[in-house]
């Protein structure tokens, strides 16, 4: 954490109508642990489940119960702070977060105030201009409540308490993002880091990735200003959009000589304009208090060891290493945004030209997959397929243009690419002899082309498409470019 | 020790969401401070270079497996609520 709060850089400010405003944002975000049960009692954390289902005694708060830790939750939020490259703390405790709301029957949530389980990381953001450091505050262990149905009835809620008790990361950033672009990449990029290390599914339609968003507004080299709490909202793309209105918002009432009143906010993605949730003043006093039915949270350094040498190869070192095999750094960072996505291209890459298999498994594949709104798992090509036709077009057998065609064919009626080669005659052909003879033809039947090229030497690629029209677009285009120069006399 | 006034002893009631009357809220007035005022013999004892206590035995927390062992009864879970349909709990409208 830098000592002075970076600037934002100037491309980032807003303009407001007496000058310029930089825009400070810290990001809570929730995200839901991926487990079988949930943090506290054994009932099951799976999702669209019939109402109040998934619900034990322990997450409907009878009296009596008494919750007992998912040492699986506990070990992946340890695996989440080991990717954060965050201090792990080998004791924390649980706290009760007093409120009152029919999702909770507890009356309280419990969660880590004072020591929570994961302190201080960092999260690096490849942006345009640049790497940026974004800080972890903290990462604690807390329960979700449950899910109220508010259009059931006229005069009624309806509440299912199925995600009551499941367990979430919360995980606070400093205040270091200065535009909605870096949170939207910061979002993004935990969100990768979450699904790489298996620990969040990141599915935000489910709400399983959520963010609170803290916006304030300065003028440059100003302190940080008063700022708002916009609460829950669900996708990156709300979240840039809710940024901008709420900066917006606050730099009018400043500019009007208004003051910044500290509050909850909604962010409402129709009217595109945040609006205050007046409801949940009084609610911030939680009379937080360490939660007496649940003893410290300890563990060894030994273990924490152990789950660390168990975790996959993150993003940014993947993408270093990509790069290191020749990449582009823009190739690499389309290619590890999905853990799915690098692994496929790591198949289709061994033993072959790295730069020549993220050409084909990015333009053409995902380009293709993304036509057809299929992610990689759902891709008809497999990697040995795809890496099938790379081989020929390296050995020479194909053209870069039958290729195409290839790769056409194997997406529709799949097949053996070399095989498909041999059968439908897709071979290039290398024979210079066939080659001549093709261009010999096409010299003799358009002399008025030929006296053309002589006054015009660029017009030498109507022949070229004219000759690998006639063979196909099976000939080397490298050999018909050098027999017709040379039968043209074209230098 | 700060007196609690009965303005305090209201917003921790509606916090708790607690119905109390002006008469409760004077009575309750006289008890908490008479609870606060026994427990604040505590602060006579010197507790500098002391771990806070998290435990009254020395045990670690017990930890479950990661295994669906619960749930799947929700007629059973909505059995005592004032209201219910479809084994939804039902309660007067809540919407922000």
């Amino acid at each position: 954490m830098p000592a002075t709060p970076r600037p934002a850089p100037v491309s980032a400010r807003l303009q407001g109508a007496t000058g310029p405003w930089e825009l400070v944002i810290g990001l809570e975000v929730h995200a839901q642990v991926a487990s079988n049960a949930k943090l506290f009692s054994g009932a099951s954390t799976g999702f669209g489940a019939p109402p109040n289902s998934h619900v034990s005694l322990v997450d409907a708060a009878m009296p009596g119960m008494l919750p007992v830790i998912n040492k699986e939750c506990v070990a992946q939020a340890i695996r989440t702070g080991l990717g954060l490259k965050a201090q792990i703390n080998l004791m924390s405790t649980f706290d009760r977060k007093n409120y009152f709301y029919p999702d909770l029957p507890q009356g309280y949530q419990i969660s880590q105030f004072k020591q929570p389980v994961v302190g201080e990381g960092v999260v690096v953001l490849d942006m345009a201009d640049g790497e940026i450091e974004v800080g972890i505050e903290r990462l604690h262990l807390e329960q979700d409540a449950g899910k109220s149905l508010h259009d059931q009835h006229p005069d009624y809620s309806y509440v299912d308490l199925n995600r009551s008790g499941v367990a979430l990361m919360e995980i606070v950033s400093k205040p270091d993002m200065r535009s909605a672009e870096e949170a939207k990449a910061y979002v993004t990029k935990l969100r990768t880091i979450l699904r790489y290390l298996g620990t969040c599914d990141g599915d935000m339609e489910k709400g399983n990735l959520r963010a609170d968003v803290n916006v304030s507004v300065r003028r440059p080299g100003e302190p940080f200003g008063t700022r708002c709490e916009i609460k829950n909202v669900n996708s990156i793309r709300f979240i840039g959009q809710a940024i901008e209105a709420e900066a917006r918002r606050q730099i009018d009432i400043k500019e009007d000589g208004g003051a910044i009143v500290q509050e909850t906010r909604l962010y409402d993605p129709n009217k595109g304009e945040t609006r205050s949730m007046r409801s949940k003043e009084e609610a911030h006093d939680y009379r937080y208090f360490p939660d007496p039915d649940l003893l410290p949270l300890e563990f060894t350094q030994s273990y924490v060891d152990g789950l660390a040498k168990g975790l996959p190869e993150l993003p940014d070192a993947k993408r270093a290493r990509f790069i290191k095999d020749g990449l582009s750094p823009y190739d690499a960072s389309v290619l590890v945004a999905e853990k799915a996505n690098a692994d496929f291209f790591e198949l289709v890459a061994k033993d072959r030209d790295g730069k020549m298999s993220a050409n084909w498994v990015i333009n053409e594949l995902f380009g293709r997959l993304n036509k057809e709104g299929l992610d990689v798992g759902a891709s008809p090509m497999s990697a040995k397929q795809l890496g099938g036709i790379i081989d020929l077009i390296a050995s020479g057998s194909i053209s870069g243009k039958i290729a195409k065609d290839l790769f056409e064919i194997v997406w529709t009626e799949g097949g053996d690419p070399a095989r498909l080669v041999e059968e439908r005659g897709l071979k290039q052909v290398t024979d210079l002899g066939a080659i001549e003879k093709a261009v010999d033809d096409i010299i003799a039947a358009n002399p008025d082309k030929v006296e053309q090229v002589k006054l015009k030497p660029t017009a030498l690629g109507w022949f070229v498409g004219a000759v690998m029209k006639s063979t196909g677009g099976k000939a080397n285009p490298a050999a018909v470019n050098e027999i017709l120069k040379k039968k043209l006399g074209i230098v | 020790m700060q007196e609690v006034d009965e303005a305090t002893v209201r917003r921790i009631a509606r916090l708790a969401r607690l119905e109390i009357t002006d008469a409760d809220a004077g009575s309750l007035k006289s008890e908490l401070n008479a609870i606060l005022k026994w427990v604040e013999q505590l602060s006579a004892v010197d507790t500098k270079g002391v771990e806070a206590m998290t435990r009254v035995v020395s045990m670690r927390m017990k930890q479950r497996d990661d295994v669906v062992t619960d749930g799947e009864m929700a007629a059973d879970i909505v059995k005592n609520a004032p209201m219910a349909e479809d084994n939804f709990f039902v309660v007067p409208k809540v919407v922000e």
